[in-house]
């Protein structure tokens, strides 16, 4: 239990509404999952809340990673801790260069006092940018401002490769991408597919799951995991349509 | 020389016999200025008197609080004693790399260093520039003629500056470090009138930084200065003034015209951090085809600064470009206003032009004023202006923080970062790394 990111009986709410009813989910270290749903089912919600956005309240429910409370963490202290979310849609810091942002959030990792090494830094960066095929400028430009989508979303994983996280939840990174872009992302995050990381990539599409192979797919519908198994589960989704899901649920009902 | 008494001076203050302006600030180094120079002095003298105090009812003075100018509190900058001190701030607040260096106290020069400076280019005091140059000085020596509301200030630099720097850089050459001119000045109602005049010739090339620093913590002293930049055919200036005086007392008005000639470039900014009071205006003159001016502006305020900035973009040729951005970042109950106009003269076709003022509001108290314009007199015109005003986005807070950034430090930076945004767009790296630390310097200050 203590080598996951554990979700149990989650409830959270938005506005007084109740987007996650009630949701489990038990991702180990080293496995992907994926979880797939129709529009409004509460996949972006259960990335913001695991997040800790401050518009999302947890009613009831846990969130434990590696046996530590998440929801009890400042959102940065989750994310120091080991949590990162690549964003559905990245903001833009206008002014503050891409280079200054992932060296201040490396620098907010260290002990009080410590310094970054910038030789080091900028050695890992442009690696890392190398690995996902990002040009050297993207370091002085101002973080994801006039960025494409594509270039917005391989941003969002330069920086997961630079913080090396735990857990990783990959909120829609495949949305707006075309296959190229697609295939890169798709690169950069099974290359950090490790036995001492977790993922959970959310996708509306099975597509990305023929670049990230899931270990687990999970199907989401009502703030609920409706259904689980393994990746001919997407494939059979993408053929009969997320409609197949809600009719099933509604006979057993 | 005009002795002409100050008509209000001499009716509120009847101790100072002697007007201030009696005894020019610097008339014991200039030795033998020119005839049309002097006569200039006595004219702008008689108009600073004749014309009337502004008010708020002027358009060109809206929101402006004018109590905080009184003309006929003004003395004469007196010599300030500790030079040396004031010369290793100077020394210690620049940039590494420069082309010159230049320090005034209180309308005197009291250090010079050239470091690299090519031949033929001249830079020098103005005063002595007057003396040795005076048919070159006099080519654009306050030529622009209008104001954006500012004539009595205008007029009393006129009749009174006798500092400052002329820059003449002959056709086809470059300077290619800066240069850089320390203003220190101080002493309760005491008024300093630093002039900048810069002309580039064909092709030719410079960039010029200006600081604007206190002698000490707390004075009510003026500063009403003037800067000219005059670009030939091919000629590229660039001009950055940093405005860190104390933030307790002094008033600052600055004046600023720029004339592009035929495929000129000139880049202006105002980065300003202290002063209690601010006036800023900046005309815009594309003259010459394909001509191109940048006016970009990054202001702190705090406390209860007031920084009141007047913009005028002229497109008077075609195929003219232009492009401002104004940002002000204000805390307490600090007050700013922009109020900026493109204006595309007739047959001004194929002009491109643009205005944005930003502003971040970091308290409830704060207020900032923006007023936009657009005349279009042409056709095939690219316009656009606009401003806004609003506090840090919670999103972007939570964006950093997502990336294990605490909270205050995120909102440092995105508000660094939104100041940046106009900072970056300037030429050099130490430049902008300067204005850049100086401004963090001034954030760090802040409780946010």
């Amino acid at each position: 239990m203590s080598d996951s990111l554990s979700i149990q009986n989650l409830h959270a709410s938005v506005d007084g509404n109740e987007i996650l009813k009630g949701l489990s989910l038990e991702i180990p270290k080293g496995e992907v999952h994926a979880i797939m749903g129709p529009n409004g089912s509460g996949k972006s919600t259960l990335s913001k809340v695991l997040a800790g956005h401050e518009d999302y309240e947890v009613t009831e429910g846990t969130a434990l990673m590696d046996g530590e409370d998440l929801l009890a963490l400042e959102i940065d202290e989750r994310s120091r801790a080991g949590f990162f979310l690549a964003f559905q849609y990245p903001h833009e810091i206008p002014g503050v260069s891409n280079a200054n942002f992932l060296r201040a959030a490396l620098q907010a990792r260290l002990p009080k006092g410590e310094e970054i090494d910038a030789v080091g830094f900028y050695k890992e960066m442009y690696e890392k940018m190398d690995a996902l095929s990002m040009d050297r400028k993207f370091t002085g430009r101002f973080v994801n401002d006039g960025f494409s989508g594509g270039e917005k979303k391989r941003n969002e994983i330069l920086q997961m490769m630079m913080l090396e996280p735990k857990y990783a939840v990959l909120d829609e990174t495949d949305s707006g991408l075309d296959i190229d872009a697609l295939k890169i992302v798709a690169e950069g995050v099974n290359r950090m597919r490790s036995p001492e990381r977790g993922f959970l990539v959310i996708t509306h599409y099975q597509r990305l799951l023929d670049y990230i192979v899931p270990d687990v797919v999970h199907v989401m519908f009502d703030g609920q995991i409706v259904k689980t198994g393994d990746k001919s589960l997407a494939l059979e989704l993408e053929e009969k349509g997320y409609d197949w899901v809600t009719e099933e649920l509604a006979v057993s009902a | 020389m005009s002795t002409t008494l100050s008509k209000a001076e001499s009716e509120t203050k009847p101790e100072q016999a002697v007007p201030w302006f009696a005894a020019p600030p610097v008339h014991d180094i200039a030795l033998d200025l020119p005839t049309w120079y002097t006569e200039h002095q006595s004219e702008s003298w008689d108009r600073f008197l004749d014309l009337p105090d502004p008010v708020r009812k002027d358009e060109n003075w809206r929101f402006a609080d004018l109590r905080k100018v009184r003309f006929s509190e003004l003395v004469a900058a007196r010599p300030v004693d500790n030079v040396e001190t004031l010369v290793q701030r100077a020394k210690k607040e620049r940039v590494e790399h420069f082309a010159a260096h230049y320090v005034f106290a209180n309308n005197r020069l009291v250090y010079s260093e050239v470091a690299d400076l090519p031949d033929g280019a001249v830079c020098l005091p103005i005063n002595e520039a007057l003396v040795q140059h005076g048919d070159l000085v006099k080519e654009h020596f306050m030529k622009e003629g209008e104001t954006l509301g500012g004539e009595k200030f205008s007029a009393l630099h006129g009749a009174a500056t006798l500092s400052g720097l002329f820059i003449q850089v002959p056709r086809g050459c470059v300077i290619e470090k800066p240069v850089l001119i320390h203003h220190f000045s101080g002493g309760d109602f005491q008024a300093v009138f630093p002039h900048t005049l810069i002309t580039a010739n064909e092709n030719a090339q410079v960039s010029v930084m200006e600081f604007f620093e206190s002698v000490g913590d707390s004075e009510q002293n003026l500063v009403i200065g003037q800067v000219d930049l005059v670009a030939d055919q091919g000629g590229n200036i660039q001009y950055v003034s940093l405005q860190d005086l104390s933030d307790l007392g002094p008033k600052h008005v600055q004046i600023n015209s720029s004339r592009a000639g035929r495929d000129a470039k000139i880049k202006s900014a105002f980065v300003n951090l202290g002063a209690s009071w601010v006036r800023n205006e900046s005309i815009n003159r594309m003259q010459g085809t394909g001509s191109d001016c940048q006016i970009y502006s990054a202001n702190l305020a705090n406390g209860s600064q007031e920084y009141d900035q007047r913009t005028l973009q002229s497109h008077e040729a075609q195929h003219t470009t232009s492009d401002l951005l104004f940002k002000n970042a204000l805390y307490d109950d600090a007050r700013t206003i922009f109020s900026g106009l493109i204006q595309v003269q007739p047959g001004s076709h194929y002009t491109d032009s643009y205005q944005t003022c930003r502003n971040l509001l970091g308290s409830e108290t704060a207020e900032a004023n923006a007023m936009p314009g657009l005349e279009i007199d042409a056709d095939q015109v690219k316009c656009s202006h606009g401003s806004t005003s609003g506090q840090i986005s919670d999103e972007e807070i939570f964006y950093l923080q997502a990336r294990g950034i605490p909270a205050e430090d995120a909102r440092k930076m995105i508000s660094l970062g939104f100041m940046n945004e106009s900072i970056s767009q300037l030429t050099g790296d130490e430049i902008k790394a300067h204005l850049f630390d100086r401004v963090a310097r001034k954030f760090r200050g802040l409780d946010q």
